[in-house]
């Protein structure tokens, strides 16, 4: 695992809200929350939302299947092209969709990193809405920083944290990024 | 991206993200609902001033299956059979708010001149015998698949024959152009009647003995060999032709084992390709058409799946 950076110059100060072992306790956390939930983990799906998501997706299902003793299906939805802002944007790459069999009938978990103005989950409903009739649809995310634009909560939340609209939440995962770690930082002005 | 008129245009990250996207897209395909709402409320206007079935139904079903409106436009329905001019009807068609024309027309470089004159973002779909760019991307689409299926993905050292009339084919340019950018090398097949001229300064290897290459080839693109021609003395029979530049049983035989085989479709069998070629376990031209779709569909959402400034993210 490489170390992480101590700073980034365009934006600053960088406070470190949840650090490498506490984010795996969190994680552990959640799986355990969403077995109790589900009493078990029969008919589950998690679907991780790319690119971070993916891989606490991966994580929980990993966790699960150690607490129970037997494997969870765990899979990727991605929802660039179902976007309410596409237009807004330049063209964006897609990310992979790959649903180890179907969701009808499954109890999804959505998982993603970061709970925000809730959009991406909007969009996450409409793609599910393509691919099939899930008996019913969760959503769980390793933090939760407020400002939701729409009418939608998490049911599984690693950690509330409240935040300013200009502040931007990092989650960096050793997958992707080399090291655990979660960070809040203000984005200097002229920054996205 | 503003237009895809020539695959000479594309930079690799271009033409890569276009592959790319186009892998999820071929996913839709394999779905009970066979569409996405990306590109909801765009309108696209095909406009085929020349017979086609694949391309303009695969755009068609491209631009559906992205929940765009498609629209059709055949040169015998349209003003032009009333004497208007091309210009004219983009512009009239412009006029009522379109995103996009999908157009195909029999003169080389007509679709380029035409994307000058409108505000909406053009598709070459063939124009003359100068480019197809979205037949080429298809290509490059499916033989990527095909080696990577092997475990030997990658373009550099990949070595792509392109055999037939070369000289009235716009899927050989662009072809050609794009290879250019992802890296494949290619050898042009063709007897010297149907050469195009000025092919040496195109940086190609160019042959007119197919056997001397057969063995050292990763991918055999046959090109269809169109009937009409013979009347033109290109050649003097159909006979004639598939004994020197036809992907016979004999030759099929002398491919390095994996080699894949494209062709663009339709297929004369038993003249530029045989059945066991066309049929064959390496025979990419099913894999082609079922690219079609998710290829045009990649397309289109470079094209107007984002904001009109800028380039892709």
């Amino acid at each position: 695992m490489s170390q992480p950076p101590t700073g980034s110059p365009d934006i600053e100060p960088v406070r470190v809200i949840i650090d490498e072992t506490e984010l795996a306790r969190t994680v552990a956390r959640m799986a355990h929350q969403i077995l109790e939930a589900n009493r078990g983990a029969a008919n589950l799906l998690l679907l991780g939302i790319p690119t971070r998501g993916v891989c606490l997706a991966n994580r929980l299902a990993a966790l699960i299947e150690q607490i129970e003793g037997a494997p969870v299906r765990v899979g990727q939805l991605d929802i660039t092209m179902y976007r309410d802002d596409l237009r807004r944007h330049p063209t964006r790459l897609v990310g992979r969709t790959s649903i180890p069999g179907s969701i009808d009938d499954a109890v999804v978990v959505l998982v993603d990193d970061v709970l925000f103005s809730g959009r991406t989950i909007a969009a996450a409903f409409d793609a599910l809405r393509d691919l099939g009739r899930p008996r019913a649809v969760r959503l769980a995310v390793l933090v939760d920083r407020g400002h939701r634009e729409l009418p939608i909560a998490a049911d599984n939340v690693g950690r509330s944290i409240s935040t300013a609209a200009d502040e931007r939440v990092a989650v960096r995962l050793s997958e992707v990024d080399g090291y655990d770690r979660v960070t809040i930082a203000r984005v200097k002005e002229g920054q996205p | 991206m503003r237009h895809l008129l020539s695959t000479g245009d594309l930079s690799l990250t271009e033409a890569e993200a276009i592959l790319d996207v186009a892998e999820e897209m071929q996913q839709v395909q394999t779905r009970p609902v066979k569409k996405l709402p990306t590109l909801r409320g765009r309108t696209i206007v095909n406009m085929f001033f020349e017979d086609s079935t694949r391309t303009r139904t695969s755009f068609e079903i491209a631009g559906k299956w992205l929940s765009a409106d498609t629209i059709n436009v055949s040169a015998k329905g349209s003003s032009t059979s009333k004497g208007e001019s091309l210009r004219d009807t983009m512009l009239t068609l412009d006029a009522m708010g379109v995103d996009a024309f999908v157009i195909r027309h029999s003169s080389s470089g007509a679709v380029a001149q035409a994307a000058g004159w409108v505000r909406a973002h053009v598709v070459n779909a063939g124009d003359g015998q100068h480019e197809h760019p979205t037949q080429a991307l298809l290509d490059a689409y499916a033989i990527r698949r095909h080696f990577r299926a092997l475990g030997r993905e990658g373009w550099q050292g990949k070595r792509i024959a392109i055999v037939g009339d070369l000289l009235h084919s716009r899927v050989v340019r662009s072809n050609v152009l794009l290879q250019r950018t992802l890296g494949a090398e290619i050898v042009l097949v063709a007897p010297p009647t149907l050469l195009p001229t000025g092919v040496e300064s195109w940086g190609c290897e160019v042959t007119s003995d197919f056997d001397s290459v057969l063995e050292g080839v990763d991918v055999a693109m046959m090109l269809r060999v169109q009937r009409e021609r013979m009347a033109g003395g290109f050649f003097p029979t159909a006979r004639e032709y598939a004994d020197g530049y036809g992907l016979s049983l004999e030759r099929l035989n002398r491919l390095k084992p994996g080699a894949a085989i494209c062709h663009p479709g339709p297929m004369n069998r038993g003249v530029e390709i045989s059945s066991e070629a066309a049929d064959a376990a390496n025979s990419l031209v099913l894999d082609q058409v079922a690219a079609g779709v998710a290829v045009r569909m990649s397309v289109l959402y470079h094209l107007l799946g984002g904001s009109d400034e800028g380039e892709t993210a």
